[in-house]
């Protein structure tokens, strides 16, 4: 591969892994066949630390594991669990698949918006929710759906909202 | 949840276990119900052709969607000298991402040691000394769940070196996913493994020659792996016993829509279509009657009344012109606009395109703005016919590297023919009347 990070100038980008996170990278790195086979890996691993993958951390893990900066992007920007922009502390994901939009899920969708004063997309101002669509969480029984960081949550109610949201502050 | 109607694991083999523990199935609740009995034989007394030959006599189908026969599929992965240096591969798809489908979530979260056992006879099958878990980025509680399964299984030595002291040595490990649905595809899958974007590759070569980096690799589903234990415990023959018609064993089905008691259930193969959505699912819920369903995930082409009473397995399914996909079924009920469901639809799939086939990629987002304008009221004459020559081109099977495109058309094109006095109308009035 290319020589690691070197095009890459400025103090924004210095590399800014802590240890903790260069050593979970190379436990990965350790059981597999090359490093580059780790970057998924590794960029989940730095945005559970920090919540996105910046440019600086984009750098840190490029070189870290033996490629270019613009391979590691194409990779990340392919997947959408990957944020590449910083987002709120908490990101809701609201399921727009076949079975919630069966029980209302784009009625629910504008309830959620107006509750949250945020549209698809958005953080909002205080930085405490980023607002995103998300593919079937596989909880279909129960759709509604969406997703609060980790937990899923089910049967979402529209008048309940305010008591759902309660304890992501 | 899903419901054994108290059957006991002999009957119920995938879920038989779960409602005798009543919850989550630890390590050793696992084995005092016979757990890692299967890998404990097979790796002490059978040949890996022995346990390939034993799922192939049992018939078992894979239950991802395509329904390809596990034990042929393992057969297709070269032995001894022939796989020539390196190691092999086995690989579980547990991305579940298939609108509508909520089963192998059940299963990771409630019983993950059958999943690790499955893949223990998976891996001395096609005798692979590294497997992993491709688990969606989305299952936490599946995660924490199957990591605990595995350390624990670590730890009393059905996992890592010298296998229930039988010398098989297999590593087995969770990748847990950045996302995007074309990661189900299975060679698109294994480029996400090797840390690459997730586009599908040539085939051939298939996997089993050549798969995760360059070595013969074995990719099957979750709900597939774990049927094995309990095949190689009771045989083929009580395997084919389990189910009704031409296929074996049990399935887990689903139901989701407005139906009284949305859910899943673990059921002979084979069940008809009538019987899981009025007995299991309860019937629609008062004021909503039913009008077609998918009956395998967003990707099978919608059934309607007629098909009602058919059973739902492969061969049945596939001949009333659609897919059980997955076994998990979608209802449309008369409230919803099929024009409008076919939009939600189309716009899930070209949003999950990876961009590489320009059928695909150029396509999909056309037909979802079409139908976008269809539903707006700003069809117009001619673009039926549109929407049915795009269906075509971007459904043909050799116009495309993946199935994405024509999986993508199958609920359209079939909505076109079950539900066109809809589309018309829609561009002959301007107007929705399901608004």
């Amino acid at each position: 591969m290319s020589e690691p990070a070197q095009d890459l100038a400025g103090a924004d980008l210095i590399p800014t892994l802590s240890p903790e996170e260069t050593a979970a990278i190379e436990e990965e790195c350790s059981h597999l066949p090359d490093r580059e086979s780790a970057a998924i890996d590794a960029m989940m691993i730095v945005q559970r630390e920090r919540g996105w993958v910046s440019d600086a951390s984009l750098a840190a893990i490029a070189r870290l594991l033996g490629m270019s900066v613009a391979a590691l992007d194409s990779i990340a920007t392919f997947y959408n669990l990957i944020f590449r922009q910083p987002v709120g502390r908490h990101v809701v994901m609201l399921c727009d698949s076949v079975s919630c939009y069966v029980m209302g899920a784009d009625t629910l969708r504008k309830q959620v918006e107006e509750h949250l004063a945020l549209k698809m997309g958005e953080t909002s101002a205080d930085g405490r929710f980023t607002l995103l669509p998300i593919v079937c969480l596989g909880a279909c029984d129960r759709a509604p759906t969406m997703m609060v960081d980790e937990d899923l949550i089910g049967n979402v109610s529209a008048e309940r909202l305010a008591e759902t949201f309660k304890g992501y502050e | 949840m899903a419901e054994g109607n108290g059957k006991t694991p002999a009957e119920a083999p995938l879920i038989g276990v779960i409602e005798a523990v009543g919850g989550a199935v630890g390590l050793a609740a696992y084995e005092s119900h016979e757990g890692y009995a299967a890998a404990r034989t097979a790796l002490t007394s059978m040949t890996p052709a022995e346990v390939i030959d034993l799922v192939k006599e049992a018939n078992l189908r894979g239950r991802g969607g395509a329904g390809f026969p596990t034990g042929i599929k393992w057969s297709f992965v070269p032995q001894g000298d022939a796989a020539g240096s390196g190691p092999k591969y086995l690989v579980c798809n547990a991305d579940e991402m298939e609108p509508g489908t909520f089963k192998d979530r059940y299963l990771l979260e409630r019983n993950p040691h059958l999943l690790v056992e499955g893949m223990i006879l998976g891996a001395w099958a096609i005798q692979a000394s590294h497997g992993y878990v491709f688990l969606r980025g989305e299952y936490h509680a599946a995660y924490r769940q199957l990591q605990d399964a595995i350390d624990a299984a670590a730890a009393k030595g059905y996992l890592g070196k010298n296998i229930v002291g039988s010398g098989f040595d297999f590593e087995l490990r969770i990748h847990r996913s950045g996302g995007r649905y074309i990661c189900g595809e299975e060679t698109a899958l294994l480029n996400a493994l090797e840390g690459k974007r997730a586009q599908p590759r040539q085939k051939p070569p298939f996997p089993p020659a050549s798969g995760a980096w360059g070595r013969p690799t074995i990719v099957n589903n979750v709900e597939t792996f774990c049927n094995v234990p309990a095949i190689i415990r009771n045989g083929a023959e009580w395997y084919h016993e389990l189910g009704i018609g031409d296929d074996a064993g049990t399935k887990l089905y689903g139901v989701s829509g407005r139906v009284k008691q949305p859910g899943l259930w673990e059921l002979p193969i084979g069940t008809p279509i009538r019987e899981i959505i009025e007995e299991h699912a309860g019937g629609m819920q008062d004021g909503y009657a039913l009008r077609g369903i998918l009956p395998g995930g967003a990707s099978t082409d919608f059934l309607v009344a007629e098909h009602f009473d058919l059973a739902m397995d492969y061969g049945t399914i596939q001949k009333a012109g659609s897919r059980m996909g997955t076994g998990t079924m979608i209802l449309m009920d008369d409230s919803i606009c099929p024009v409008d469901m076919c939009r939600n639809l189309e716009h899930f799939f070209a949003q999950e395109s990876c961009g590489f086939c320009t059928p695909c990629r150029e396509g999909l987002p056309w037909v979802e703005q079409l139908l976008i304008d269809i539903e707006e009221g700003r069809g117009k004459e001619g673009d039926l016919e549109l929407l049915d020559r795009n269906a075509a081109f971007i459904g043909g099977a050799t116009n495309t590297f993946c199935l994405h495109a024509p999986g993508a058309i199958e609920p359209l094109a079939s909505a076109l023919k079950y539900f066109r006095e809809d589309f018309e109308e829609h561009i002959r009035t301007g107007a929705c009347r399901y608004r």
